[in-house]
């Protein structure tokens, strides 16, 4: 029997980008996407993309469905997971879905998954890296009324249920969760595989399956914020660091460790 | 603003925890409201001196629940259900986090997640967090009549304000059959004090190389009466347990000295530790973002730097 896994993935800014080269414009409280650093997806959702090929190389008969809400699709980005080895991708794609908040994608992502379903899993990642919300996959369950397991580690197929490592602060829980549940992954299940040259050349030639919102009988209407953006700035930092400077850098540390005690601070 | 509920949360003692004391703080500034906490369990002795007006006790909710948070998400939405409060607000802690977001939606209320600031405007209220990883704050105004809101640990003062609250218990009646079950639990052993409670935290990053080198970031740690964090990048090259994680999504921490080696001071790391009293940074490469942070720095190689700083160190302390 096949498994069917929808994996939740937002495109994002690159978070990896150089902080001389994050920049506001405070007029629109947008940020300016830098010059030459494309948008990626989310990292935390190509741990979950992960986590899905997982099942699949421990040998299960899995089918894994990219799903994407949002505008402005970068295509390289967002067929990575493809290139890694998902199978579909679907995007909601309509312009001003790049701005909604969380309340709205998840009505969105439960409309688009309630049309191409049913589904046994739902993976999201455990937060996306531009607002830092960590609420849509949790949320998500709450809108489809599905069992809900945050922070997965590992995760095993184990007949009609799944056996899961859940993080938490110093060590992790075992889980068995039933199917059909709602996951979100986490770092900690390790580094997500680089696509090689077959994967990149399957994936160039896939297509995605796009909605709009009209497809999923939604409207603008529908998508009302419950969070109002009134200002997006970065915060400026006044701070002015005390360099110590030592003959060499063994007479350095000493040096630190008196000016330290000096400042009572040790 | 007439009510605001708040999610009270227990330390390791099981008293009443520091981070909920400042969530109170937050709370108290919000005019005129009358403010309840909810606590699971018993009340614990410190429940009976908090700045609140009324303390509910949630018996229903149980350790069985811990991870899961099924009957906890039920209770406290039957809880909001029937107190009706503006804003409901956690720490931002793992059971803030899950239980919080999923209320907001059963509640159909908004949601805002790792707040550094709540305030007043107008007839709603506004929030501050940062977002993008902490390159950036954002302020938000609340467009729904009830905020669930979770509140990051340190962005307000722990207030030494005492009340008199009356103690009642609240029970729904609601017995949800878990959804999933936990069937064990496996941690990190922990020597010394905790990441999050110590005034000495020694952070290691990339930069180390390797494993080994975090013995010697332990001897400091224990020279100092501290703990010993880490970078994200070192944790998931496996050098250290990610229980040691400081950042975003990791620990977040306040100690009076961090001592950051080896790490470039991603705002995503910084988010763990910029409420420190003073950070230290050692770091060979001086346009590391790290010195635009710290208060004191030595650019130089950790190698070179710690020996003999751990060495006067432990003279000082003898
Ligand atoms: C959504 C999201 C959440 C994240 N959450 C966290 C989080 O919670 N915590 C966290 O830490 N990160 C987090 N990150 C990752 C973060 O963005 C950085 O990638 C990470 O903090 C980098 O770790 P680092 O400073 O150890 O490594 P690097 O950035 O590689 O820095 C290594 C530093 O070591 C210095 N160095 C090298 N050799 C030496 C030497 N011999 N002596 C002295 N200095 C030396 C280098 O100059 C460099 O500055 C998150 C990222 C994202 C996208
Ligand atoms: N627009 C989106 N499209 C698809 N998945 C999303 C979208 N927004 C959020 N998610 C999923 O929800 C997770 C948490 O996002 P957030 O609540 O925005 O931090 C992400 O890691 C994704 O897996």
């Amino acid at each position: 029997m096949t498994v069917r896994i929808v994996v939740l993935a937002k495109q994002v800014p690159d978070p990896e980008t150089p902080p001389s080269q994050f920049k506001i414009d405070e007029s629109t409280n947008t940020v300016i996407p830098p010059n030459g650093v494309p948008p990626v997806v989310n990292g935390f959702d190509l741990n979950a993309v992960e986590a899905a090929l997982l099942l699949r190389d421990a040998g299960a008969d899995v089918e894994i469905t990219v799903l994407s809400v949002g505008s402005d699709f970068v295509m390289d980005a967002m067929k990575k997971p493809l290139a890694m080895g998902a199978d579909r991708l679907v995007l909601v794609d309509d312009s001003g879905l790049g701005n909604i908040d969380s309340a709205a994608t998840v009505k969105v992502l439960a409309a688009a998954i309630e049309k191409d379903g049913p589904y046994d899993l739902i993976l999201g990642g455990r937060q996306a890296s531009d607002w830092d919300q960590a609420h849509v996959t949790l949320g998500l369950a709450e809108v489809l009324g599905l069992p809900l397991v945050s922070l997965v580690q590992k995760l095993e197929l184990d007949g009609d249920s799944v056996s899961l490592q859940r993080v938490i602060p110093d060590g992790y829980q075992t889980i068995t969760a039933p199917v059909p549940s709602v996951l979100t992954i986490t770092n900690e299940l390790g580094e997500s595989r680089y696509p090689n040259l077959r994967g990149i050349m399957q994936a160039s030639r896939k297509k995605p399956e796009v909605f709009s919102l009209a497809d999923l009988g939604l409207s603008s209407d529908d998508l009302a914020p419950k969070l109002e953006l009134r200002k997006l700035y970065i915060p400026e930092s006044n701070k002015q660091v005390e360099l110590i400077e030592g003959e060499d850098e063994a007479d350095s540390g000493k040096k630190l460790a008196l000016r330290l005690r000096e400042e009572k601070l040790i | 603003m007439t009510s605001i509920l708040l999610v009270a949360e227990r330390d390791e003692q099981g008293e009443i925890s520091q981070s909920t004391v400042q969530a109170i703080a937050a709370a108290n500034g919000l005019v005129d409201s009358v403010v309840t906490a909810a606590i699971a369990g018993e009340a614990p002795a410190s429940a009976s001196a908090l700045a609140v007006e009324k303390v509910v006790t949630l018996s229903s909710i149980d350790d069985a629940d811990l991870g899961i948070y099924d009957q906890a998400t039920a209770e406290i939405s039957a809880l909001v259900e029937s107190t009706s409060p503006e804003v409901v607000i956690f720490s931002k802690s793992d059971f803030g986090s899950v239980v919080g977001a999923r209320l907001a939606f059963r509640s159909d209320s908004a949601f805002a997640a790792d707040c550094i600031e709540i305030s007043n405007a107008g007839d709603g209220v506004s929030v501050t967090r940062p977002v993008y990883g902490g390159s950036a704050l954002a302020e938000f105004d609340i467009v729904s009549s009830r905020a669930i809101i979770t509140l990051r640990a340190g962005a307000y003062e722990t207030n030494t304000e005492t009340g008199s609250p009356s103690i009642e218990a609240f029970e729904s009646g609601v017995n949800v059959e878990q959804t999933a079950s936990v069937t064990g639990t496996v941690a990190e052993a922990r020597e010394g004090v905790r990441l999050e409670d110590a005034n000495f935290v020694v952070s290691g990053g990339r930069g180390l190389g390797g494993p080994e080198p975090f013995s010697v970031l332990t001897d400091l740690a224990n020279a100092l009466g501290g703990a010993v964090g880490a970078s994200r990048a070192a944790c998931d090259a496996g050098w250290i347990d990610h229980s040691h994680q400081v950042g975003l999504t990791g620990k977040s921490v306040s100690p009076d000295v961090y001592i950051a080696v080896g790490i470039s001071g991603a705002s995503q790391h910084m988010a763990g530790c910029s409420s420190s009293r003073a950070i230290v940074a050692i770091n060979k490469d001086a346009d590391s973002n790290i010195f635009k942070e710290a208060r004191f720095g030595i650019v130089g190689d950790w190698e070179k730097v710690l020996p003999s700083f751990l060495a006067t160190v432990r003279e000082l302390k003898a």
